[in-house]
Protein backbone atom coordinates (compact mmCIF):
# COMPACT_ATOMS: atom_id res chain seq x y z
CA UNK A 1 0.00 0.00 0.00
CA UNK A 2 1.39 3.45 -0.70
CA UNK A 3 2.02 6.35 1.97
CA UNK A 4 -1.13 8.44 0.05
CA UNK A 5 -3.31 5.58 0.46
CA UNK A 6 -3.17 5.31 4.12
CA UNK A 7 -6.29 6.43 5.69
CA UNK A 8 -6.36 9.29 7.32
CA UNK A 9 -8.25 10.72 10.53
CA UNK A 10 -8.15 14.42 11.22
CA UNK A 11 -9.74 16.38 13.98
CA UNK A 12 -11.40 19.51 12.83
CA UNK A 13 -11.16 22.73 15.24
CA UNK A 14 -14.16 22.87 17.28
CA UNK A 15 -16.21 20.08 14.90
CA UNK A 16 -15.97 16.31 14.53
CA UNK A 17 -13.15 14.20 13.03
CA UNK A 18 -13.01 13.42 9.20
CA UNK A 19 -11.98 10.15 8.04
CA UNK A 20 -10.47 9.63 4.67
CA UNK A 21 -9.51 6.49 2.97
CA UNK A 22 -11.01 2.42 3.07
CA UNK A 23 -11.92 1.51 6.78
CA UNK A 24 -13.98 -0.51 7.74
CA UNK A 25 -16.70 1.37 10.77
CA UNK A 26 -17.96 -1.87 12.81
CA UNK A 27 -20.38 -1.65 15.81
CA UNK A 28 -18.99 -3.15 18.66
CA UNK A 29 -20.85 -6.52 17.87
CA UNK A 30 -18.90 -6.24 14.43
CA UNK A 31 -21.76 -5.58 12.75
CA UNK A 32 -20.99 -3.01 9.76
CA UNK A 33 -21.98 0.20 9.36
CA UNK A 34 -22.37 1.57 6.01
CA UNK A 35 -20.56 4.86 5.50
CA UNK A 36 -22.42 6.02 3.13
CA UNK A 37 -19.43 8.40 1.39
CA UNK A 38 -15.90 8.11 0.89
CA UNK A 39 -15.16 11.06 3.83
CA UNK A 40 -17.14 10.77 6.37
CA UNK A 41 -17.28 12.54 9.72
CA UNK A 42 -17.62 10.89 13.29
CA UNK A 43 -19.16 12.84 15.86
CA UNK A 44 -16.77 14.10 18.44
CA UNK A 45 -19.03 16.21 20.87
CA UNK A 46 -21.02 12.61 21.73
CA UNK A 47 -24.61 14.72 21.50
CA UNK A 48 -25.18 13.97 17.76
CA UNK A 49 -28.53 12.25 16.78
CA UNK A 50 -27.12 9.84 13.67
CA UNK A 51 -24.26 8.98 15.69
CA UNK A 52 -21.43 7.51 14.96
CA UNK A 53 -21.48 10.04 12.39
CA UNK A 54 -21.83 13.90 12.63
CA UNK A 55 -25.09 15.61 12.69
CA UNK A 56 -23.82 19.24 13.20
CA UNK A 57 -24.78 19.85 16.62
CA UNK A 58 -22.10 20.32 18.03
CA UNK A 59 -22.46 24.23 16.94
CA UNK A 60 -25.59 24.69 18.53
CA UNK A 61 -24.31 23.19 21.90
CA UNK A 62 -20.54 25.33 21.74
CA UNK A 63 -18.43 22.59 21.49
CA UNK A 64 -14.81 23.67 21.88
CA UNK A 65 -11.90 21.98 21.06
CA UNK A 66 -8.78 22.85 22.40
CA UNK A 67 -6.77 23.75 19.28
CA UNK B 1 -28.38 21.80 -37.60
CA UNK B 2 -30.07 23.02 -34.55
CA UNK B 3 -33.83 23.97 -35.46
CA UNK B 4 -34.28 27.43 -34.56
CA UNK B 5 -37.34 27.79 -36.30
CA UNK B 6 -40.31 29.97 -34.03
CA UNK B 7 -42.33 27.12 -33.23
CA UNK B 8 -39.32 26.09 -30.65
CA UNK B 9 -40.40 28.69 -28.59
CA UNK B 10 -43.62 26.97 -27.21
CA UNK B 11 -41.91 24.11 -25.58
CA UNK B 12 -40.23 26.86 -23.21
CA UNK B 13 -41.37 26.41 -19.99
CA UNK B 14 -41.27 30.35 -19.47
CA UNK B 15 -43.32 33.46 -19.61
CA UNK B 16 -42.03 36.63 -20.09
CA UNK B 17 -41.95 38.81 -17.16
CA UNK B 18 -41.59 42.08 -19.11
CA UNK B 19 -39.89 43.74 -22.67
CA UNK B 20 -35.88 42.68 -21.95
CA UNK B 21 -36.77 38.95 -20.91
CA UNK B 22 -38.83 38.72 -23.56
CA UNK B 23 -36.17 39.77 -26.14
CA UNK B 24 -33.86 37.40 -24.54
CA UNK B 25 -36.20 34.47 -24.90
CA UNK B 26 -36.86 35.68 -28.67
CA UNK B 27 -33.13 35.89 -28.92
CA UNK B 28 -32.67 32.09 -27.14
CA UNK B 29 -34.97 30.02 -29.03
CA UNK B 30 -36.05 31.76 -32.56
CA UNK B 31 -34.29 33.48 -35.15
CA UNK B 32 -35.93 36.49 -34.30
CA UNK B 33 -33.08 38.76 -33.41
CA UNK B 34 -34.91 41.64 -31.36
CA UNK B 35 -33.02 44.45 -29.89
CA UNK B 36 -31.36 43.94 -26.50
CA UNK B 37 -29.61 47.01 -25.27
CA UNK B 38 -32.60 49.09 -25.30
CA UNK B 39 -34.68 47.20 -23.00
CA UNK B 40 -31.45 45.76 -20.92
CA UNK B 41 -31.08 49.60 -20.04
CA UNK B 42 -34.66 50.49 -19.12
CA UNK B 43 -34.84 47.67 -17.11
CA UNK B 44 -31.76 48.57 -15.32
CA UNK B 45 -32.65 52.01 -15.25
CA UNK B 46 -36.64 51.55 -13.86
CA UNK B 47 -35.41 48.93 -11.64
CA UNK B 48 -35.66 50.02 -7.51
CA UNK B 49 -34.62 46.85 -6.55
CA UNK B 50 -32.75 44.53 -8.93
CA UNK B 51 -32.67 41.62 -6.95
CA UNK B 52 -36.35 41.78 -6.63
CA UNK B 53 -36.42 42.41 -10.26
CA UNK B 54 -38.83 40.24 -12.13
CA UNK B 55 -37.84 41.19 -15.84
CA UNK B 56 -34.03 41.42 -14.92
CA UNK B 57 -33.70 38.06 -12.53
CA UNK B 58 -35.94 36.32 -15.28
CA UNK B 59 -33.69 37.55 -18.43
CA UNK B 60 -30.59 36.74 -16.55
CA UNK B 61 -31.71 33.29 -15.44
CA UNK B 62 -32.55 32.64 -19.23
CA UNK B 63 -29.01 33.21 -20.21
CA UNK B 64 -27.52 31.17 -17.46
CA UNK B 65 -29.85 28.69 -18.31
CA UNK B 66 -28.28 28.64 -22.04
CA UNK B 67 -24.80 27.97 -20.21
CA UNK B 68 -26.67 24.82 -18.21
CA UNK B 69 -27.99 23.82 -20.91
CA UNK B 70 -31.04 23.07 -18.15
CA UNK B 71 -34.11 24.67 -19.87
CA UNK B 72 -35.36 22.69 -22.92
CA UNK B 73 -35.32 24.59 -26.09
CA UNK B 74 -32.63 26.83 -26.04
CA UNK B 75 -30.67 27.19 -28.98
CA UNK B 76 -27.30 25.60 -28.32
CA UNK B 77 -26.11 27.85 -31.05
CA UNK B 78 -27.14 30.91 -29.27
CA UNK B 79 -24.55 29.86 -25.79
CA UNK B 80 -21.78 32.43 -27.41
CA UNK B 81 -24.07 35.10 -29.13
CA UNK B 82 -21.55 38.16 -28.45
CA UNK B 83 -25.13 40.25 -28.18
CA UNK B 84 -26.18 37.67 -25.35
CA UNK B 85 -22.67 37.48 -23.76
CA UNK B 86 -22.92 41.53 -23.49
CA UNK B 87 -25.96 41.59 -22.92
CA UNK B 88 -25.20 39.16 -19.61
CA UNK B 89 -21.81 41.16 -18.55
CA UNK B 90 -24.25 44.48 -18.47
CA UNK B 91 -26.60 42.55 -16.13
CA UNK B 92 -24.10 41.12 -14.19
CA UNK B 93 -22.71 44.33 -13.69
CA UNK B 94 -25.85 46.21 -12.54
CA UNK B 95 -26.25 42.85 -10.21
CA UNK B 96 -23.44 42.13 -8.81
CA UNK B 97 -23.21 46.19 -7.53
CA UNK B 98 -26.44 45.93 -5.92
CA UNK B 99 -25.44 42.84 -4.16
CA UNK B 100 -22.06 44.46 -2.88
CA UNK B 101 -24.31 47.76 -1.75
CA UNK B 102 -26.46 45.23 0.53
CA UNK B 103 -24.69 42.89 1.85
CA UNK B 104 -22.52 43.66 4.69
CA UNK B 105 -19.41 42.63 5.13
CA UNK B 106 -17.87 41.73 8.38
CA UNK B 107 -13.99 42.67 9.56
CA UNK B 108 -11.73 40.01 7.13
CA UNK B 109 -9.75 37.36 9.23
CA UNK B 110 -6.06 36.38 8.59
CA UNK B 111 -5.38 34.72 5.61
CA UNK B 112 -5.05 30.95 7.40
CA UNK B 113 -6.93 27.90 7.00
CA UNK B 114 -7.61 27.92 10.90
CA UNK B 115 -8.98 32.10 10.60
CA UNK B 116 -11.03 31.90 8.01
CA UNK B 117 -13.05 28.47 8.95
CA UNK B 118 -13.86 30.40 12.24
CA UNK B 119 -14.59 33.69 10.50
CA UNK B 120 -17.13 31.45 8.54
CA UNK B 121 -18.62 29.60 11.30
CA UNK B 122 -19.11 32.86 13.56
CA UNK B 123 -20.12 34.85 10.28
CA UNK B 124 -22.63 32.15 10.34
CA UNK B 125 -24.06 32.31 13.45
CA UNK B 126 -24.16 35.73 13.64
CA UNK B 127 -26.99 35.55 10.73
CA UNK B 128 -30.36 36.43 12.18
CA UNK B 129 -32.19 35.79 8.98
CA UNK B 130 -36.01 34.10 10.18
CA UNK B 131 -35.51 30.57 9.81
CA UNK B 132 -37.95 28.91 6.95
CA UNK B 133 -36.57 25.51 8.39
CA UNK B 134 -38.05 26.05 11.64
CA UNK B 135 -41.68 26.75 10.01
CA UNK B 136 -41.16 23.97 8.16
CA UNK B 137 -40.39 21.58 11.40
CA UNK B 138 -43.18 23.05 13.40
CA UNK B 139 -46.00 24.95 11.84
CA UNK B 140 -46.08 24.79 7.95
CA UNK B 141 -48.57 22.86 5.76
CA UNK B 142 -48.33 20.09 3.41
CA UNK B 143 -49.24 22.62 0.77
CA UNK B 144 -46.49 25.80 2.88
CA UNK B 145 -44.22 22.34 2.34
CA UNK B 146 -44.67 21.59 -1.39
CA UNK B 147 -43.77 25.44 -2.46
CA UNK B 148 -40.74 24.89 -0.42
CA UNK B 149 -39.82 22.02 -2.57
CA UNK B 150 -40.77 24.01 -5.68
CA UNK B 151 -38.74 27.10 -4.40
CA UNK B 152 -35.87 24.84 -3.59
CA UNK B 153 -35.63 22.90 -6.75
CA UNK B 154 -34.57 25.98 -8.90
CA UNK B 155 -30.91 24.90 -7.71
CA UNK B 156 -31.72 21.72 -6.05
CA UNK B 157 -32.53 19.82 -8.98
CA UNK B 158 -29.28 21.08 -10.28
CA UNK B 159 -27.69 20.63 -7.08
CA UNK B 160 -24.11 21.53 -6.88
CA UNK B 161 -23.91 22.32 -10.96
CA UNK B 162 -23.33 26.36 -10.43
CA UNK B 163 -20.24 25.69 -7.99
CA UNK B 164 -18.56 22.99 -10.33
CA UNK B 165 -17.39 26.00 -12.82
CA UNK B 166 -14.85 26.54 -10.21
CA UNK B 167 -13.50 23.17 -10.00
CA UNK B 168 -10.75 24.28 -13.29
CA UNK B 169 -10.47 27.73 -11.98
CA UNK B 170 -8.64 25.91 -8.85
CA UNK B 171 -5.47 24.61 -8.20
CA UNK B 172 -4.12 22.06 -5.59
CA UNK B 173 -5.40 21.77 -2.12
CA UNK B 174 -8.81 23.84 -2.84
CA UNK B 175 -9.01 22.06 -6.21
CA UNK B 176 -9.07 18.99 -4.03
CA UNK B 177 -11.64 19.96 -1.27
CA UNK B 178 -13.75 21.20 -3.95
CA UNK B 179 -13.41 17.46 -6.24
CA UNK B 180 -13.74 15.74 -2.75
CA UNK B 181 -17.30 17.47 -1.70
CA UNK B 182 -18.54 17.50 -5.35
CA UNK B 183 -17.92 13.85 -5.56
CA UNK B 184 -20.61 13.25 -3.02
CA UNK B 185 -22.74 15.71 -4.21
CA UNK B 186 -22.91 13.99 -7.50
CA UNK B 187 -23.16 10.58 -5.97
CA UNK B 188 -20.23 9.16 -5.38
CA UNK B 189 -20.09 7.16 -8.41
CA UNK B 190 -24.22 6.49 -8.57
CA UNK B 191 -26.27 8.22 -10.17
CA UNK B 192 -29.33 7.52 -7.70
CA UNK B 193 -27.63 8.85 -4.86
CA UNK B 194 -26.98 12.35 -6.89
CA UNK B 195 -28.32 14.84 -4.69
CA UNK B 196 -30.43 15.88 -7.73
CA UNK B 197 -32.04 12.88 -8.17
CA UNK B 198 -32.54 12.30 -4.29
CA UNK B 199 -34.40 15.65 -4.76
CA UNK B 200 -35.79 14.30 -7.99
CA UNK B 201 -37.52 11.88 -5.91
CA UNK B 202 -38.65 13.59 -3.39
CA UNK B 203 -40.64 15.70 -5.87
CA UNK B 204 -42.64 13.34 -7.25
CA UNK B 205 -43.10 11.28 -3.54
CA UNK B 206 -44.79 14.65 -3.00
CA UNK B 207 -47.16 14.77 -5.92
CA UNK B 208 -44.81 17.05 -7.83
CA UNK B 209 -43.94 17.32 -11.19
CA UNK B 210 -39.67 16.65 -11.01
CA UNK B 211 -38.72 18.35 -14.27
CA UNK B 212 -36.23 21.37 -14.21
CA UNK B 213 -38.36 24.13 -14.73
CA UNK B 214 -41.62 23.04 -14.47
CA UNK B 215 -42.74 25.65 -11.75
CA UNK B 216 -40.60 28.40 -13.60
CA UNK B 217 -43.29 31.06 -13.93
CA UNK B 218 -44.13 30.94 -10.10
CA UNK B 219 -40.70 31.01 -9.27
CA UNK B 220 -40.48 34.99 -7.49
CA UNK B 221 -37.57 36.91 -8.49
CA UNK B 222 -35.96 37.12 -5.49
CA UNK B 223 -35.29 33.34 -5.70
CA UNK B 224 -34.47 33.32 -9.16
CA UNK B 225 -32.07 36.13 -7.49
CA UNK B 226 -30.31 33.57 -5.29
CA UNK B 227 -29.74 31.16 -7.96
CA UNK B 228 -28.20 33.62 -10.69
CA UNK B 229 -25.84 34.85 -8.19
CA UNK B 230 -24.40 31.39 -7.87
CA UNK B 231 -24.45 30.93 -12.05
CA UNK B 232 -22.65 34.65 -11.64
CA UNK B 233 -19.54 33.65 -8.85
CA UNK B 234 -19.37 30.66 -10.76
CA UNK B 235 -19.28 31.86 -14.51
CA UNK B 236 -16.56 34.67 -13.93
CA UNK B 237 -13.06 34.01 -12.71
CA UNK B 238 -12.92 37.31 -11.39
CA UNK B 239 -15.39 35.92 -9.03
CA UNK B 240 -13.76 32.65 -7.78
CA UNK B 241 -13.46 34.06 -4.12
CA UNK B 242 -17.03 35.07 -3.81
CA UNK B 243 -18.19 31.06 -5.35
CA UNK B 244 -15.96 29.62 -3.00
CA UNK B 245 -17.21 31.79 -0.05
CA UNK B 246 -20.67 30.98 -1.28
CA UNK B 247 -20.75 27.06 -1.12
CA UNK B 248 -18.76 27.35 2.27
CA UNK B 249 -21.51 28.96 3.73
CA UNK B 250 -24.13 27.17 2.04
CA UNK B 251 -22.99 24.04 3.36
CA UNK B 252 -23.01 25.62 6.95
CA UNK B 253 -26.48 26.34 6.57
CA UNK B 254 -27.49 22.88 6.09
CA UNK B 255 -27.11 19.76 8.28
CA UNK B 256 -29.37 21.51 11.29
CA UNK B 257 -31.83 22.86 8.96
CA UNK B 258 -32.54 19.67 7.53
CA UNK B 259 -32.76 17.80 9.75
CA UNK B 260 -35.51 20.33 11.24
CA UNK B 261 -37.06 19.70 7.75
CA UNK B 262 -36.77 16.06 7.82
CA UNK B 263 -38.67 15.86 10.88
CA UNK B 264 -41.03 18.70 9.39
CA UNK B 265 -42.28 15.96 6.49
CA UNK B 266 -42.44 13.14 8.84
CA UNK B 267 -44.96 15.51 10.99
CA UNK B 268 -47.55 16.03 8.05
CA UNK B 269 -47.07 12.29 7.33
CA UNK B 270 -44.68 12.63 4.12
CA UNK B 271 -42.64 9.31 3.07
CA UNK B 272 -39.20 8.40 3.36
CA UNK B 273 -38.59 9.12 0.03
CA UNK B 274 -39.57 12.57 0.50
CA UNK B 275 -37.59 12.75 3.81
CA UNK B 276 -34.39 11.06 1.83
CA UNK B 277 -33.17 13.90 0.57
CA UNK B 278 -33.28 15.76 3.66
CA UNK B 279 -31.90 12.90 6.03
CA UNK B 280 -28.80 12.55 3.51
CA UNK B 281 -27.98 16.60 4.00
CA UNK B 282 -27.60 16.21 7.54
CA UNK B 283 -24.98 13.71 7.29
CA UNK B 284 -23.36 14.98 4.24
CA UNK B 285 -23.65 18.35 4.86
CA UNK B 286 -21.71 18.02 8.13
CA UNK B 287 -18.85 16.55 6.25
CA UNK B 288 -18.86 19.24 3.73
CA UNK B 289 -19.08 21.88 5.74
CA UNK B 290 -15.89 21.48 7.34
CA UNK B 291 -14.17 20.79 4.25
CA UNK B 292 -15.77 23.67 2.46
CA UNK B 293 -14.73 25.99 5.57
CA UNK B 294 -11.28 24.79 6.10
CA UNK B 295 -9.84 23.31 3.09
CA UNK B 296 -11.66 24.70 0.23
CA UNK B 297 -11.99 28.73 1.51
CA UNK B 298 -9.62 28.52 4.40
CA UNK B 299 -6.98 26.58 1.41
CA UNK B 300 -7.68 28.89 -1.27
CA UNK B 301 -7.19 32.44 1.14
CA UNK B 302 -3.87 30.78 2.14
CA UNK B 303 -2.70 29.81 -1.47
CA UNK B 304 -4.61 33.27 -2.94
CA UNK B 305 -4.79 35.76 -0.27
CA UNK B 306 -5.85 38.49 -2.64
CA UNK B 307 -9.17 36.40 -3.04
CA UNK B 308 -9.78 36.87 0.77
CA UNK B 309 -12.34 39.43 0.23
CA UNK B 310 -14.68 38.08 -2.06
CA UNK B 311 -14.49 34.78 -0.26
CA UNK B 312 -16.00 36.42 2.37
CA UNK B 313 -18.27 38.35 0.23
CA UNK B 314 -19.86 35.41 -1.21
CA UNK B 315 -20.40 33.81 1.94
CA UNK B 316 -22.14 36.89 3.45
CA UNK B 317 -23.87 37.30 -0.31
CA UNK B 318 -25.01 33.47 0.13
CA UNK B 319 -26.43 34.27 3.49
CA UNK B 320 -27.89 38.21 2.68
CA UNK B 321 -29.91 36.76 -0.25
CA UNK B 322 -31.34 33.20 0.92
CA UNK B 323 -32.63 35.12 3.61
CA UNK B 324 -33.84 37.37 1.74
CA UNK B 325 -36.01 34.60 0.18
CA UNK B 326 -37.05 32.90 2.90
CA UNK B 327 -38.09 35.94 4.89
CA UNK B 328 -40.55 36.23 1.95
CA UNK B 329 -41.72 33.08 1.45
CA UNK B 330 -42.57 33.14 5.42
CA UNK B 331 -44.31 36.86 5.34
CA UNK B 332 -46.59 35.06 2.21
CA UNK B 333 -47.38 31.99 4.63
CA UNK B 334 -47.84 34.22 7.58
CA UNK B 335 -50.58 36.17 5.54
CA UNK B 336 -51.78 32.50 4.29
CA UNK B 337 -50.66 33.27 1.24
CA UNK B 338 -49.27 31.47 -1.61
CA UNK B 339 -45.04 31.84 -1.59
CA UNK B 340 -45.34 31.15 -5.32
CA UNK B 341 -45.88 33.71 -8.01
CA UNK B 342 -49.39 33.56 -9.67
CA UNK B 343 -48.26 31.14 -12.76
CA UNK B 344 -48.71 31.60 -16.58
CA UNK B 345 -52.73 31.98 -17.17
CA UNK B 346 -53.66 31.25 -13.48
Amino acid sequence: MSAARIPTITPYPDGPLILRGDVQLETPDGTRIDPHRRTVAPCRCGLSSIKPFCDGTHKVTGFRTDD
Amino acid sequence: MYDTAPAIRRIVVFTPRGPLSDAVLERLTSSARPELSAPADDAVRRSEDILADDDVQSALFLLYASAYGSVEGIDPGSEWDPDLIRLRRSLEEAFEAALRAQVAMPALPEPTPDAVARALFALVEADDSPSVARHLARRATAEQVRESLVLRSVYTLREADPHSWAIPRLTGAPKAALVEIQADEYGGGRPDRMHAELFAQALRGAGLDDGYGAYLDQIPAITLAAQNMMSMFGLNRRLLGAIVGHLAAYEMTSSIPCRMIAGGLRRLGFGDEVAEYFDEHVEADAVHEQIAAHDLAGGLAAQRPELLPDIVFGAAACLCVEGRAGAQALAAWDDDRSALRPGAGS
